[in-house]
């Protein structure tokens, strides 16, 4: 036993003092970046925090600092230009082109004549403050590759558990040998002593008295063919129900983010959806309405999208550039086109006729409610069974919203007097008859 | 007990040394089995490792995982634009306006579009002179869709690009300079059509302009261009007619380019206590005789003599009954005034001109802005089809046309046509002509092109295209500019022609109508005037030869599916059945019942429920075409016959859809009338007719009356006109209505909440065009069955237009005769003569669909309540839930239900539209396609209400009045006004005024299923002079 003891703690004492070497290097790690940083504002005179700030104010539609985008990449401008000559371009361009200034129309005709907005707003200390800002070095990406210490650390709670799980199934199987051999042991000397041990009665086995008991048995039947046909029944019914459905999609694109945290409205994308049947799945030229000037998403979110799906969300942009055509370097669009092929996840039977508009623009009801918690979802999937009881169940709960709305003026009335309610629901305004929804 | 009998297998057992008994004492069979001879070689066979219990266990692994994988869902790709075009929102139908121009069809249209494809057209209500919206033109967006366009041009019958194309063209042309070169084109009535080829043809001097119209109206062009001097045809408008007298012109039919039936229908129906006189003089039983108040049977010859006789000359030779005709038409004509008007559809000039002549003064009669949608003629054509044939033809160009399809002979001009030193076809199909010619250029359809249309002088048309070409195909007019060295493109060309006419408005305003009227005379455009027109002295050789040698008359004529066989391949229209005879898929020649039998050609209706009929040779002179089926036509004058023209085809037509015979061969001169002879053959040909039951023997389906009786009748004590009354029915020995509360087995619902429909038929103004029936089938994804089916009347058509012949003189004496019937005896024998039609019978349309009855019996006798009733009206039918047992389709008294015998979509077996890729285009994505076994009617189009609904939904507002109007698209297709579609609870509009008024009745109101559709009884002016 003490041998086992020894070897336990042993283990558990190398794994803490990784444990510990890995936190303090991350600490190490951590409190570098953040030293360089105020290294580069001091250099330029300006302050760099709050030239950030005002960078993704006024800057950051068209501009990037390492890349081109509407505009030239900002990273270094103080280098190429004079102060002078930056302070009467950001606060009117058009003015200094306007005077023939020659480096201004040449970047004018670089970007194809796109005009940058005025800033007469900006002082020349934040113009300052901006260009200290354009020199923040371009972080190198700490991609989360799993460090060879950090898994040993990561997993090291894990191994410990199941050593120690080990060692206790080990020294139980010692246990019941031991005891085997005592009682092995004893009755080598009960026949050696001569003692009688006391002989066991047959009995008739458990099984064989339930196989003969009818009673017991047809019970036992009874609840298993019910069991089953109450099995068999839902599987049955759940053929051809697809709630949960999450396909794969050409593009990885995350409700999550979009809806989620950047909470876009649902019907900025799927726009037809308050005037037709359908919602439509958007044209790439509206994401490109956005991903124009948002070609790489925040670091943190390339990072956690990394970690919990296994995603390049990156990559995942670029897929919809070579989808559309679009040039990142030129900004511009090559004409070269290949439609996404999306996998459908809604799927209603042909007979069954559904109009996105009724429900969205007329009713006004959520679009959470058929689709769930849409802007939780890293990849769609089918919230709701879509089974017709469902349907039925809705309206016959819901009530017809007439508010403000001259078409119910009439019916509503009339209605509301036969039924003796205020309130119609969806039922009573006929929305139950098969023809509305089957033609 | 055991038997001792012997039983005798063979006669063999009786020979006792047979050696065949006793073999098969031992074996089963006399000799072995030759296994090895399916087994093979033993030598593989033992080598293989597969065993019997391998190969059970291989067919066992493949079934269950079979049927495993047919567990999982289809995944379904969704595929958005890349770049959304502004004006297209998934789900949203699109209309834009545009005009078919066919050269045998004009008129202005809507198109309705979804996602970019056309699926519907519609009538343009913004024009006022809109050609004529009828059934072929309902149904040419499926032709669009047609599987047997060419993809691309041809060069020696091989594909190639338009610039190998356009090169060889261009070195065609210049080896043809000097020789002469003959443009056969359609009817383009196109001022930027008539500019460009005018550029076209002063480039190539050699090249000249022949106008072939495949139907020829050439000699009413011949007698107004002598005597209004330009080529055109006179315009009518019926509506301000008090006495029309026809001579042969199936005005409501295609007589003249067609599109009458709006204004005749206006002035037919009485208002204000008048309506118009129609008499007609005709041979062939048409839509036209159908309708009118007096239908006089006459021979072609005939005819003339009665035109003759109309305008002063003398009756003798005619036969009493026309004689008297004649002479009460005469007074009733000088009565009406300038409010008189005679038309006439002879092909002889002389004819023409005496009907202009009468009609100078005429109200009716429109001179100053004809109709320019006929430009042929038949003199000119002949030259060419001479010169093709003797050889001063040296090339042939054909644009639209297919001359060897459809010139009289044939197989003289096909070989003729082969040795021309240049044949160049502008077509969309590989048809007769283009598979003879040695360049071939695919044109696109009009929905994909570009063009201008001057229908009637002074009313200009747009045609745009609503789909991009689906095929590698270029325009005509494209290819002139290209060839002619102009880079413009045609629609610029167009924009620049029209500079002139869009005063006050601009040319997306114009687009956006597609119609618009000015007062500028023709656009740079000169219709060849003068009046000395090319007249042709041997058309009419026919008419005048009233010899009695045996021969009959016959009058060759288009039929309202068909017409001059364009768009034979089009499944639609195939399967329309035709107005009068209700045959599908066919043409016969008509035959009157005492010609028949005295020639003992037979119509029978067999066991299996379908019509046969004889088989004849036709012969005219040399021409001669063999088996064709004899159908015999009630009202068809004695001693003539008709046959239709379009049928025949066989060139890029699929196989089920070449039906017919080719009667052109008989258009000798490009005249309709010519002799004939019948030779009776064997055999019998089988029909797919229909309707088998022609009379309705003195029941009370279509309710009719005369003029005066409508006028004079008061009301009686009841508050009933005895014309129109209510059914009774027998409760406590006390008559009382059969829609009384207390005839009803049903608590009523209440009907005034919210919407209830209706739709309302006028029999008076209902022509029986059959525009609704084709309108119905587009809109609502109808199948086609194809002959075989419609044979056993499985037809699958919504809505069926019933024809109705008396089988006395009138349909009075019908229900007189029913009514004076006395005893078994007496009844037995009258029925039976009830069941045939008249000589010349009265005749009668009625348009029937799902009546939508508030006391449905279908909805009560279905056992999975799959039909049910809506608070709208509507006789709702849930396919999903059918079963197919059909009782409701037994239940129902209307027999308009349709039960799917067959998959009709994706089924090789029904090789139509929608068993291509191409063709399923043309299906409305917002009704659903049924599958076998279950019931389907007609809906009301509840897909376009509802539609209308959301809309004022979505805006917040009341509907508005009159939305619901066109929302049924029979009523919205309907030119006549027949038929009206609204909400019974809107207030003032024109159903709820239709319902209550005098002439409104149910069909069968006697068995109480209270219908929502109201019919109008039909009002007949019969007074004589």
């Amino acid at each position: 036993m003490q041998k086992v003891n020894l070897k336990r703690l042993s283990s558990i004492l190398s794994v803490v003092a990784l444990a510990l070497a890995l936190l303090l290097s991350k600490n190490v790690l951590a409190q570098a970046t953040p030293a360089d940083d105020t290294a580069a504002i001091s250099a330029n005179g300006g302050d760099a925090a709050l030239g950030e700030k005002l960078f993704k104010a006024n800057c950051a539609a068209c501009h990037k600092l390492y890349k081109k985008a509407t505009g030239p990449a900002l990273y270094g401008v103080g280098d190429k230009y004079e102060k002078e000559w930056l302070y009467s371009w950001v606060k009117n361009s058009a003015a200094l082109i306007a005077t023939g200034d020659s480096r201004a129309n040449a970047i004018f005709e670089e970007y194809n004549k796109s005009a940058m907005n005025a800033f007469p707003g900006l002082s020349n200390t934040d113009i300052d403050n901006l260009i200290a800002y354009t020199y923040t070095e371009k972080k190198v990406s700490v991609a989360p590759a799993p460090l060879p210490g950090a898994a040993a650390a990561g997993s090291g709670s894990g191994v410990s558990n199941n050593i120690i799980l080990g060692i206790l199934t080990f020294v139980f199987l010692l246990l019941v040998t031991i005891l085997f051999l005592v009682t092995k042991t004893l009755n080598k000397f009960a026949v050696a002593n001569g003692i009688a041990l006391p002989v066991r009665e047959h009995r008739k086995p458990i099984w064989k008295s339930f196989i003969e008991n009818q009673f017991l048995l047809l019970v036992t039947a009874v609840i298993f063919l019910l069991g089953s046909a109450y099995f068999i029944y839902g599987g049955l019914m759940s053929v051809g129900l697809d709630q949960g459905y999450a396909p794969v999609q050409p593009i990885h694109y995350s409700h999550r983010i979009h809806a989620g945290s950047n909470e876009i409205d649902c019907n900025y994308c799927h726009s037809s959806a308050r005037k037709s049947k359908h919602s439509g799945i958007p044209s790439l030229n509206v994401c490109m309405n956005c991903h124009k000037s948002i070609g790489e998403v925040a670091e943190g979110v390339q990072a956690e999208g990394l970690a919990e799906f296994g995603v390049d969300y990156n990559k995942e942009i670029q897929k919809l550039y070579k989808a559309v055509g679009w040039d990142e370097d030129n900004q511009n669009y090559t004409g070269e086109t290949e439609p996404v092929k999306w996998v459908r996840i809604h799927n209603l039977p042909d007979f069954a006729y559904f109009n996105h508009s009724q429900h969205v623009t007329v009713a006004g009801v959520d679009c959470q409610k058929c689709h769930g918690p849409v802007e939780e979802m890293e990849i769609m999937y089918q919230y709701s069974p879509l089974t017709m009881g469902w349907c039925i169940n809705c309206h016959r709960e819901t009530n017809v919203k007439v508010q403000g709305n001259d078409y119910y003026n009439k019916i509503h009335e009339e209605l509301s007097k036969k039924y003796g309610v205020e309130q119609l629901t969806a039922a009573q305004m006929g929305g139950l008859e098969c023809g509305k929804c089957h033609y | 007990m055991a038997s001792n009998k012997k039983y005798w297998k063979s006669v063999e057992e009786l020979d006792e040394n047979s050696t065949i008994v006793e073999a098969l004492q031992q074996n089963e069979f006399v000799t072995d089995i030759p296994t090895d001879e399916f087994l093979g070689d033993k030598e593989t066979l033992e080598a293989s490792s597969t065993t019997r219990r391998d190969f059970l266990k291989y067919v066992g692994f493949t079934t269950a995982a079979a049927s495993l994988a047919a567990c999982e869902g289809p995944v379904i790709k969704s595929i958005p634009y890349v770049v959304a075009p502004d004006e297209i929102v998934p789900g949203i139908a699109n209309y834009y306006a545009s005009t078919i121009a066919d050269g045998f069809d004009f008129a202005n249209v809507l198109v309705k579009t979804r996602e970019g494809r056309p699926i519907k057209i519609e009538r343009n209500d913004q024009s006022k002179h809109s050609g004529s919206v009828n059934a072929r033109v309902h149904a040419s967006v499926l032709s669009l869709y047609d599987n047997n366009r060419l993809k691309a041009p041809q060069l020696a019958g091989k594909d190639v690009s338009w610039t190998d194309f356009d090169t060889a063209v261009a070195g065609k042309l210049n080896q043809m300079q000097g020789k002469d070169v003959v443009l056969l084109t359609q009817t383009f009535a196109s001022p930027s059509t008539s500019k460009l080829i005018k550029e076209f043809t002063s480039k190539f001097p050699n090249v000249r302009h022949v106008v072939y119209d495949t139907v020829s109206c050439s000699e009413a062009l011949d007698a107004f261009q002598a005597v209004y001097g330009i080529r055109a045809m006179a315009d009518y408008d019926f509506s301000k007619a008090e006495v029309i007298v026809s001579v042969g012109a199936d005005l409501l039919g295609d007589w003249q380019g067609g599109g009458y039936d709006a204004g005749y229908a206006k002035g037919h129906v009485p208002t204000n206590g008048k309506m118009s006189r129609h008499v007609h003089f005709e041979a062939n039983m048409s839509l036209t005789g159908a309708n009118a108040d007096k239908r006089v049977p006459a021979t072609p010859s005939q005819q003339l003599q009665v035109l003759k006789a109309l305008a002063g000359g003398s009756v003798s030779g005619l036969p009493e009954k026309i004689a008297k005709a004649v002479a009460s038409a005469k007074v009733q004509l000088a009565n009406a005034g300038n409010k008189g008007v005679i038309v006439t559809g002879l092909p002889s000039v002389e004819a023409q001109r005496i009907a202009l002549q009468v009609n100078a003064n005429s109200v009716v009669m429109d001179a100053v802005s004809p109709i320019m949608t006929r430009q042929g003629s038949a003199t000119a054509v002949a030259s060419v089809m001479q010169g093709v044939i003797d050889g001063s033809v040296k090339g042939l160009i054909t644009v639209g046309v297919d001359p060897v399809y459809s010139f009289p002979n044939s197989e003289k001009f096909a070989p003729a046509y082969q040795k021309l030193e240049m044949s160049l076809a502008f077509s969309m199909k590989k048809g007769t002509t283009a598979a003879l010619a040695q360049m071939v250029a695919a044109t696109p359809h009009y929905l994909e092109s570009w063009g201008d249309v001057q229908i009637k002088k002074g009313s200009f048309s747009l045609m745009q295209p609503t789909i991009r070409p689906l095929f590698d195909t270029r325009q005509f007019q494209d290819c002139l500019l290209t060839w002619t060295g102009n880079t413009t493109k045609y629609n610029d060309y167009i924009k620049d022609t029209w500079s002139g006419v869009l005063a006050g408005t601009t040319w997306n305003k114009a687009l956006e109508a597609g119609v618009v009227t000015s007062s500028e005379k023709v656009l740079n455009e000169e219709i060849s005037t003068g009046k000395t027109p090319l007249e042709n002295s041997t058309s009419n050789a026919a008419l005048n030869n009233t010899s009695q040698d045996g021969t009959l008359e016959l009058t060759l004529y288009t039929k309202t599916s068909l017409g001059d066989g364009q768009q034979a391949n089009n499944p639609w229209l195939q399967e329309m059945p035709d107005p009068i005879t209700r045959a599908s898929w066919d043409n016969y020649v008509t035959v009157s019942k005492a010609d028949a039998s005295a020639m003992g050609l037979i119509n029978e209706n067999v066991a299996n429920g379908g019509l046969n009929g004889s088989y004849v040779n036709i012969k005219m002179d040399d021409v001669v075409i063999n088996n064709v089926p004899v159908l015999i036509q009630p009202g068809q004058a004695k001693g003539s016959v008709g046959l239709a023209l379009g049928y025949g085809k066989t060139a890029a037509i699929q196989q089920e859809m070449q039906t017919g015979v080719n009667a052109y061969a008989f258009y000798d001169n490009f005249s309709s009338v010519q002799r004939v002879r019948l030779e009776k053959t064997t055999g019998m040909h089988e029909f797919a007719c229909v309707q088998l039951h022609n009379t309705m023997m003195g029941r009370d389906i279509i309710r009719e009356t005369t003029l005066e009786v409508f006028n004079t009748t008061k009301r009686n004590h009841e508050g009933e006109l005895d014309w129109n009354p209510m059914p009774k029915v027998s409760r406590d020995h006390e008559e009382i209505p059969v829609t009384s509360p207390e005839a009803d087995l049903w608590t009523s619902f209440d009907r005034s909440i919210g919407h209830h429909f209706n739709l309302s038929i006028d029999l008076n103004s209902c022509t029986g065009c059959g525009a609704c029936v084709i309108a119905c089938h587009a809109e609502n994804n109808v199948p086609v069955v194809g002959k075989q089916e419609m044979r056993k009347s499985r037809d699958m058509h919504w809505l069926r237009i019933d024809r109705y012949y008396s089988s006395e003189e009138s349909f009075e004496q019908d229900e007189d005769k029913k009514i004076n019937m006395s005893g078994l005896g007496e009844s037995l024998s009258q029925f039976a003569e009830m069941e045939d039609p008249s000589a010349n019978p009265q005749v009668a349309f009625m348009p029937v669909m799902c009546q939508h009855c508030n006391h449905a019996p279908c909805e009560t006798v279905c056992p999975v309540a799959a039909t049910s009733h809506s608070r709208q009206g509507h006789n709702h039918m849930a396919y999903n839930r059918c079963v197919g047992t059909r009782y409701c389709a037994n239940n129902c008294p209307y027999k308009v239900r349709r039960f799917n015998w067959f998959l009709y979509n994706e089924n090789d077996e029904f090789d139509y539209h929608m068993n291509n890729d191409l063709g399923r285009m043309v299906l409305n994505p917002d009704v659903n396609v049924r599958s076998r076994g279950v019931m389907e009617k007609c809906s009301f189009c509840i897909q376009s209400t509802q539609a209308i609904i959301l809309q004022a939904k979505r805006d917040g507002r009341p509907v508005a009045k009159g939305e619901f109007n066109d929302a049924c698209a029979c009523s919205a297709a309907c030119e006549s006004g027949a038929m009206r579609f609204g909400d019974v609870n809107e207030e003032g509009g024109v159903i709820s005024e239709l319902v209550k008024d005098d002439r409104a009745y149910h069909l069968l109101e006697a068995v109480g299923t209270k219908p929502n559709v109201v019919y109008q009884t039909k009002i007949r002016n019969i007074k004589e002079a």
